[in-house]
């Protein structure tokens, strides 16, 4: 394990928790931090121990989240290095972006137990304790090995698998032209090389944009239910469910605080967010209930907005567009089973479902549209693989980094040496997700492949 | 029986082949008094098979022994007879040179120099023990009955312990054609308890010039210009023979499929494992039925030697089988065999049992160097023989051993790979081998190894100087390079490189890094470059042109510093760490790497077996303390 890298793993568990912590560790992270932490009251170097407000920027200067900053200076840390903790809103989403931003400028996803590792190493941990830190990593890394097993029969794997042949045959000729030339090998073409490599790059990066999509397959989507009061936010949910869940009366403002469920929609794993109503109130409860919805709208992946169809569209209505309308919402007329009085305006989205939860129905055309505005627009065939884990995306974009780097390399006629220094990067690169490849594997390929030997 | 001999040597080396001849004349050049045994004095750094030197790795391996201070190179250069420079239109870390050897010239070259350095002894004697006390070996007994007492010994045994030769389903003892077997050296170290394998190689039949007709053979003729292996020539003048190229056909194919039942390969009587890269003609007729050709290249043996060698066509198949093959070839339809090709098996021992220094684990004072590690390849031989000289004679003035990083030579990537993987087949070397593949170059092994050299005393003053120079020549050529700048008023450079009209000024370090412009076209107009060797030159070429490569090879050095800074006491019980899996622990137990690093690129050891192994190592070092 390499000690000199910054590390950065999320330190809470995933989840939906209220509040996310994203810890750095390593030499230079707190500079690191600085690149992307605007405080609120500017510092020059941040006080150990002390937490500053501000915000993160990404390094276009968009900002990803509200966040807490902390950097604990080394010794005093739990590695014993220097190491900053980003407190973020929690969800996944978002967690997701901040990691983003840090791997982008440098950082790099920490190990299993590499934190723990780190702590031991750095004498922060006792040595009796050695023993039982050793087996974690060994537990979690065999825990990973049993993961990476049982996903070698999966599609991705199976697809990684077959990008990391394809590269280690172009290698393979690569190194039998320079290491054989007085050989009858094949002509050296390294046009159809670069066919090869230029595919791999393109599904690749398909790959890497389906992340995510996996992401949503396997963590989960955030829908929540926005509206005003006594629009129906509740029971629909509850059809959705087919249960009751939230509490259903007819008194406007019932639903205080968010409630959340999960579902299954076409296979996606829902997670379906009920809000307090959008309006303006005194009642300080529910005026929480109302911001709580509005923070969380930018953590949801989907909004469904909904709309009384037995009255008038009102000034609350648009007041909850105005909310929702720079995220993707679909729009939802509800109490559809009695006498439709709207006139729904254009300002709404084209996307819009009536229903009625009392009579159920319009669910199932709900249930089909959410999916296509969650999936359908990531441009995908069905039979096309669904990265899933950060660190397959990490692996592949590093990988199409250093195609990337192969192909421009080919352009400007460098020699085969340095096109194969581009491809065993690449491999290995992968090689933590499809195991490594050694030199020995390579020489065994060519000597299978080519007749050589004069 | 004589008790000894009289003389106690600071070194003995056992064996005068490649291996041996460079570890005998590194200790006595350091100043030790050495004694090279060999069991034929006529036979002295004899090439067994392949009249030729270098090639894709080898020659990178030639230039490192040069660089540091080893015969090969010169005596290559002295003894060649065709000189050709391999991927010249590829990159400068992977051109390689390879010259054709005059064989006897070759040998008495080196017998010669063997001869002539002072502090060296060569006789004849076959060692058939080790003798070994209780501070180690103590020196070595021959079939004469004598005994040579030395604290420190260097075994070169080649393809010679227990060597059995096949011709078809014949088999007898020897270590070479016409050459006697060593026949109890290999015993005694089982006896002390070395763990001792067996491999196989093979040789093609060597022709008869004469009866070859040449006439109906592409010819291939050497090159115009010639560098030569060692850094003390500047460009050799060689009057230079031609080799021809001759071609199977699928009746040569079809005699081979014929006979398979007599080839010893294919009955079973061979036990040893074969070299992959090297497959008899056999071996390449049945794994790749649906070629219906395979070419070779007809090598003459010296200028006055009408011995012709093969190359690629290997056999162990009968002597008669062998002749009707060869003359079905184009050319050779009347060709004689002068000594018939063979298969031979011998005896080495398991190199994961040595230290990065040669010496091994088992008995202080006992190195191993060449075909008794496994390997196969004069050059390979060579350079192990080098460091374990240098390695012995080191050990006898009490100092340190020299110890190559993958980063620095070929050699320490051989020695590093000999010493933490598992023998599969005879280990030659190949630049994809390399990681830093574009660090270890041959223009460059002297300013990676000869400071090295001078350090250890094998770099002598002419040597040193001549690197010093190119090194300030480098220097002060980067320092104008960087610094210059042209611009749109230089019309003359700008017209000369066609670079058009440059808005903005550039430095001439800029303009180098343009692919299509080479150095030479730029030494013209500035008078420093004008004043520099080529070599410092084309040293500025690459080091301008792949800057940026090369750059990206030395962060990955720096990277795998801290794993190979971190050495591994060899008392560790790895049966006993908890947190490694028993493949994992048995792996470590039995490569006892040196180092993490060492440890880290075992097959099978994870990045996760490596965190617990320094959580181990911390320990272990703190309880030492205690």
């Amino acid at each position: 394990m390499d000690l000199q890298d910054i590390i950065i793993a999320p330190a809470t568990p995933p989840g939906e928790g209220g509040v996310a912590i994203i810890r750095l560790s390593g030499q230079g992270c707190v500079y690191l931090a600085q690149k992307f932490f605007y405080p609120s009251r500017s510092f020059e170097y941040p006080i150990s121990h002390t937490l500053y407000h501000g915000y993160l920027k990404n390094a276009q200067g968009i900002q990803v989240d509200e966040v807490m900053f902390v950097f604990m200076a080394g010794p005093r840390s739990f590695t014993a290095e220097d190491v900053v903790e980003i407190h973020c809103h929690g969800g996944q989403q978002i967690v997701s972006m901040v990691l983003h931003v840090f791997l982008q400028a440098g950082a790099r996803l920490a190990r299993p137990g590499e934190f723990s590792y780190r702590a031991f190493v750095n004498g922060r941990i006792d040595l009796t304790q050695a023993e039982a830190i050793a087996d974690l990593i060994h537990a979690r890394s065999e825990k990973s090995h049993s993961l990476a097993l049982s996903q070698l029969d999966g599609q991705l794997s199976q697809s990684l698998y077959s990008h990391k042949q394809s590269i280690k045959d172009s290698l393979c000729l690569i190194e039998a032209w320079i290491d054989f030339p007085e050989e009858e090998l094949p002509a050296e073409d390294i046009c159809s090389i670069r066919n090869g490599i230029a595919a791999a790059v393109r599904q690749l990066e398909t790959m890497i944009c389906s992340y995510n999509t996996g992401r949503l397959y396997s963590e989960g989507v955030s829908l929540l239910l926005l509206g005003k009061p006594n629009v129906g936010k509740s029971s629909l949910m509850n059809a959705l469910l087919g249960e009751e869940r939230a509490i259903v009366t007819d008194i406007e403002g019932t639903t205080r605080d968010l409630l959340e469920e999960g579902l299954v929609i076409n296979g996606l794993p829902v997670r379906l967010v009920d809000t307090a109503g959008i309006r303006e109130s005194c009642d300080p409860i529910e005026r929480e209930g109302v911001m709580r919805a509005r923070k969380r709208i930018d953590s949801s992946d989907l909004i469904l907005l909904l709309i009384d169809g037995s009255r008038a569209v009102d000034a609350e209505d648009f007041s909850a567009l105005n909310i929702c309308s720079s995220s993707k919402y679909i729009t939802v007329v509800t109490k559809s089973d009695l006498t439709e009085k709207i006139d729904l305006p254009v300002e709404f989205s084209e996307k819009v479902v009536h229903v009625s939860s009392r009579k159920h129905e319009g669910l199932d055309r709900l249930r089909e549209q959410i999916y296509l505005s969650l999936i359908a627009d990531s441009s995908r065939d069905e039979n096309s693989i669904l990265l899933t884990s950060q660190r397959h995306k990490v692996a592949a974009t590093s990988a199409v980094n250093c195609l990337k780097r192969f192909i421009k390399a080919l352009d400007s006629s460098l020699s085969l040496e340095f096109l194969a220094t581009d491809l065993r990067e690449a491999l290995d690169a992968l090689g933590g997700i499809t195991g490594e490849t050694t030199t020995d594997d390579v020489l065994d390929d060519i000597f299978s492949r080519f007749c050589i030997g004069k | 029986m004589l008790v000894g001999y009289g003389k106690e040597y600071q070194v003995i080396v056992v064996g005068a082949g490649h291996a041996g001849c460079e570890a005998a004349l590194a200790a006595a050049r350091m100043g030790c008094s050495t004694l090279l045994l060999t069991m034929g004095l006529d036979v002295v750094a004899m090439m067994s098979c392949n009249p030729s030197i270098g090639g894709l790795a080898k020659g990178h391996i030639v230039h490192e022994i040069d660089a540091l201070g080893g015969e090969m190179g010169l005596n290559a250069d002295a003894t060649a007879i065709q000189f050709r420079r391999l991927n010249t239109r590829k990159g400068p870390a992977v051109r390689a040179s390879r010259a054709q050897s005059d064989r006897m010239t070759y040998s008495a070259r080196m017998k010669k120099i063997i001869e002539s350095e002072e502090m060296l002894d060569l006789k004849q004697a076959t060692v058939m023990s080790v003798e070994v006390g209780e501070r180690g070996v103590r020196g070595v007994r021959t079939r004469e009955g004598l005994f040579f007492a030395s604290q420190n010994v260097v075994l070169t045994t080649g393809t010679f312990m227990r060597g059995l030769i096949h011709m078809g389903l014949q088999n007898f003892s020897g270590g070479r054609a016409g050459e006697p077997a060593s026949l109890g050296l290999s015993d005694c170290l089982r006896d002390l308890g070395f763990s001792v394998g067996r491999l196989k190689t093979g040789t093609p039949a060597r022709l008869s010039q004469r009866s070859i007709d040449f006439s109906k053979l592409q010819e291939q003729t050497g090159d115009t210009h010639i560098r030569g292996f060692s850094f003390l020539n500047n460009g050799l003048d060689v009057s230079q023979l031609p080799c021809h190229i001759a071609n199977t056909n699928e009746r040569t194919h079809e005699i081979i499929r014929n006979n398979l039942h007599q080839s010893p390969l294919y009955t079973g009587a061979i036990e040893g494992i074969g070299p992959r890269y090297c497959p008899s003609i056999e071996d390449k007729v049945v794994r790749f039925p649906e070629r219906n050709s395979h070419q070779t290249f007809l090598e003459p043996e010296g200028r006055d030697s009408s011995e012709i060698y093969p190359s690629g066509m290997s056999t162990s198949l009968p002597p008669d089988v062998q002749l009707q093959f060869y003359r079905s070839m184009v050319g050779l339809e009347q060709v004689e065999i002068m000594r018939p090709g063979y298969a031979i098996e011998y005896d080495f021992v398991e190199p994961v049992q040595i230290r990065k220094s040669l010496e091994t684990k088992l008995i202080d004072g006992l190195f191993n160097a060449g075909q008794i590690n496994g390997t196969s390849g004069y050059e390979e031989a060579a350079a192990q023989g080098l460091m374990a000289g240098i390695n012995a004679a080191r050990r006898a003035m009490h100092r340190s051993p020299l110890v190559l990083g993958r980063d620095q030579a070929y050699i320490g990537v051989m020695i590093d790979d000999l010493t933490t993987q598992p023998t599969r087949e005879p280990y030659r070397m190949f630049t994809s081998r390399s990681e830093y593949r574009l660090l270890l170059r041959e223009d460059n092994a002297d300013q990676r190894l000869t400071p090295l050299g001078r350090d250890v005393g094998l770099v002598d003053d002419s040597r040193w100087l001549k690197y010093e120079a190119k090194q300030v020549e480098f220097s002060k050529g980067l320092r104008v390079i960087e610094q210059r700048r042209i611009s749109s008023s230089h019309k003359e450079i700008l017209d000369s490189l066609e670079l058009g009209d440059l808005s903005q000024g550039l430095s001439l370090k800029e303009v180098l890094r343009r692919p299509e412009i080479a150095i030479e076209q730029i030494v013209p107009f500035v008078d420093e470059l004008a004043s520099c060797g080529a070599e410092a030159l084309e040293q500025l070429e690459i080091a301008v042109k792949y800057e940026g490569y090369i750059e990206r090879q030395y962060q990955q050095v720096e990277r795998m510093r801290g794993l190979e800074g971190q050495s591994l006491p060899a008392s560790i019980d790895y049966m006993h760490i908890t947190g490694l899996s028993q493949e994992v622990k048995e792996r470590l137990a039995e490569v006892l790497p040196e180092t993490l690093g060492q440890a880290s690129r075992i097959q099978g050891v994870t990045p996760a077996a490596i965190a617990v192994l320094s959580i181990y190592l911390k320990r272990w070092k703190k309880e030492q303390q205690n």
